[in-house]
């Protein structure tokens, strides 16, 4: 492994070494730097396209598999499928993420297809965070395909963050939740000088009682544009929310554009956008405090995207 | 010490048109002293404990810190040099939690332990607080004490606290008294306070009445609590056609 793979790995994925006991893929350069399965989580190659199947027994409690990707140079073109099979009454925590160094002039991109299929009563954490690093003027992209379908009576968290060093990206997440099932997502953006970053969620909510709870805060300083879409469909008995809060900087600009559809009288679907600068009286507050301004814009920002 | 001379304050009324909001305040609070302000709304009360925080600044006049012009200085240059200020209407943050603030105010990071007894102090059952975002889940009684108990544990040289009692329940007030006067204690420092509240005018070792811009009235709360109380209005300070209405 690469020790630029190493530093991308630390930031993404808090990794402190080849874990002992649990499951894990490396990617590096669209090749595989490591491997281990366990024998609740089977993590096995594609045969018709690039990519691995991660299974996961039914019934298996408390694991966490690792499936971090890493572009470490200029001019990498990387194109990835990733397939999850949950067993039923699973309960895993899946850290992915992905680091893209640039030192060239040249672009380098990771497409990252992850395909979630949770069987009844399971449960996944989804952790992603995306980051780009290196000196180079090449352009640095990320664009991560999410599609889950929630079985029966199943959750899913995702938390993921892009938090700098990401020139482009187009996140396209996508939900069909059955009866029961809950789907949570915590977005965290953050984008600068003129990168640009869209964000869409679709989220179909197939089942009685599914529901589903989207929130992204995000910030947009320099020339940086984010576009947030989000489209619920309640077809059931079923509740969405999803919320967009940014706080835009210097020249940023940022989109928020919901969409709700509701094909049933007792789907209760509803969206909050709030898009303004940092409030002055939050600054002057943390300025009583003896933080200069610069201080206290970093301070709330941290804690904004907390 | 904190002296203050001949400020005024104009902020623009209309297009062209100016109004006078402070009119040549002078005042020096000595350390260890506790200085309460009072007056009628709308008297300049909280944009004088804004311009010696270095929130607004002052048309005229000067501001002396232990003998040093700040007058010109920042509110982070003021506050590094030991002005604490404490808001009427406490600020909410996204995403910051009552351990992030008080942390902060204190200038290091708190033990849980140290932060229980600094909330506690307030009257706040610590434990449920400590990890809660200070946003709109708060109360305003809530986050009012959390705005004090940031002020109280800087344990600065002087600490400006404005309209503490607003919002605050009778039983939490109480206790503030016994708050003030252990700051007092442990800072030997100067408390500036602007209140209406009776049971704070009492503990104060100068009371200032600030009517239409001016110092309408200054001395030992023996001295000047006697007219306030007679009246039941701090408008007993007021004159000519300014005055409030009688009923």
């Amino acid at each position: 492994m690469k020790s630029i793979t190493e530093q991308l790995l630390s930031i993404i994925s808090d990794w402190k070494g080849i874990p002992d006991k649990s499951a894990y893929n490396i990617r590096e350069d669209s090749g595989c730097a490591g491997r281990q399965s366990t024998a609740n989580i089977e993590i096995i190659s594609k045969i018709d396209r690039p990519g691995i199947d991660i299974r996961v027994k039914a019934g298996t409690k408390g694991e966490t598999v690792y499936i971090p990707a890493c572009i470490t140079h200029s001019n990498v073109d990387d194109l990835v499928y990733n397939d999850f099979y949950i067993g039923e009454d699973a309960d895993v925590t899946v850290v992915a993420g992905c680091g893209v160094h640039v030192e060239g002039e040249e672009e380098s991109k990771h497409n990252g297809v992850h395909r979630f299929y949770l069987e009844k009563n399971s449960r996944v954490v989804y952790l992603e965070k995306h980051v780009g690093t290196g000196e180079g003027n090449g352009n640095r992209a990320i664009n991560p395909v999410t599609w889950a379908t929630l079985g029966e009576g199943s959750y899913m968290e995702m938390d993921t963050s892009q938090l700098g060093g990401v020139d482009t990206t187009v996140r396209d997440t996508k939900a069909t939740l059955l009866k029961d099932a809950k789907l949570v997502v915590k977005e965290k953006l953050m984008t600068d000088g003129s990168d640009t970053a869209e964000s869409k969620f679709e989220v179909t909510l197939a089942g009685d009682g599914s529901g589903v709870q989207l929130t992204s805060r995000s910030v947009a300083k320099g020339k940086s544009e984010q576009t947030f879409r989000s489209r619920i469909i309640g077809n059931a008995v079923c509740t969405g929310h999803s919320e967009c809060d940014a706080i835009i900087m210097d020249e940023g600009v940022v989109h928020a554009i919901p969409e709700l559809t509701a094909r049933s009288v007792d789907a209760a679907l509803i969206h909050e956008a709030a898009i303004g600068k940092i409030a002055g009286e939050q600054l002057t507050k943390l300025m009583t405090l003896g933080l200069s301004e610069k201080e206290a814009e970093q301070k709330i920002i941290e804690g904004f995207l907390k | 010490m904190l002296e203050l001379k001949n400020i005024t304050f104009s902020a623009e009324n209309g297009v062209q048109d100016t109004k006078d909001i402070l009119n040549g305040v002078s005042l020096t609070a000595e350390d260890g002293k506790f200085i309460v302000i009072t007056g009628p709304n709308g008297g300049g009360k909280s944009t004088l404990a804004k311009i010696i925080a270095g929130i607004e600044q002052p048309t005229g006049g000067s501001i002396l810190f232990n003998g040093t012009d700040i007058t010109n200085l920042s509110i982070t240059e003021r506050a590094r040099m030991g002005v604490a200020f404490a808001f009427q209407q406490p600020v909410r943050f996204k995403g910051l939690t009552v351990s992030d603030l008080v942390s902060l105010a204190a200038g290091h990071p708190l033990e849980r332990g140290e932060l229980c007894e600094h909330l506690t102090e307030v009257g706040l059952c610590a434990r449920d607080y400590i990890d809660r975002d200070v946003n709109a889940s708060l109360s305003g009684g809530e986050i009012k004490r959390i705005e004090i108990a940031m002020a109280m544990v800087r344990k600065a040289p002087l600490t400006i606290f404005d309209e503490p009692e607003a919002g605050i329940d009778l039983w939490s007030f109480n206790h503030l008294i016994e708050v003030f006067q252990k700051l007092r204690r442990e800072t030997h420092g100067s408390i500036v306070i602007i209140s209406h509240q009776e049971r704070i005018l009492d503990i104060a070792d100068e009371i200032i009445v600030l009517a239409q811009g001016r110092i309408a009235a200054q001395g030992t709360k023996e001295e000047v609590l006697p007219t306030l109380l007679a009246t039941g209005s701090s408008c007993a300070f007021c004159t000519g056609h300014d005055k409030a209405p009688e009923n």
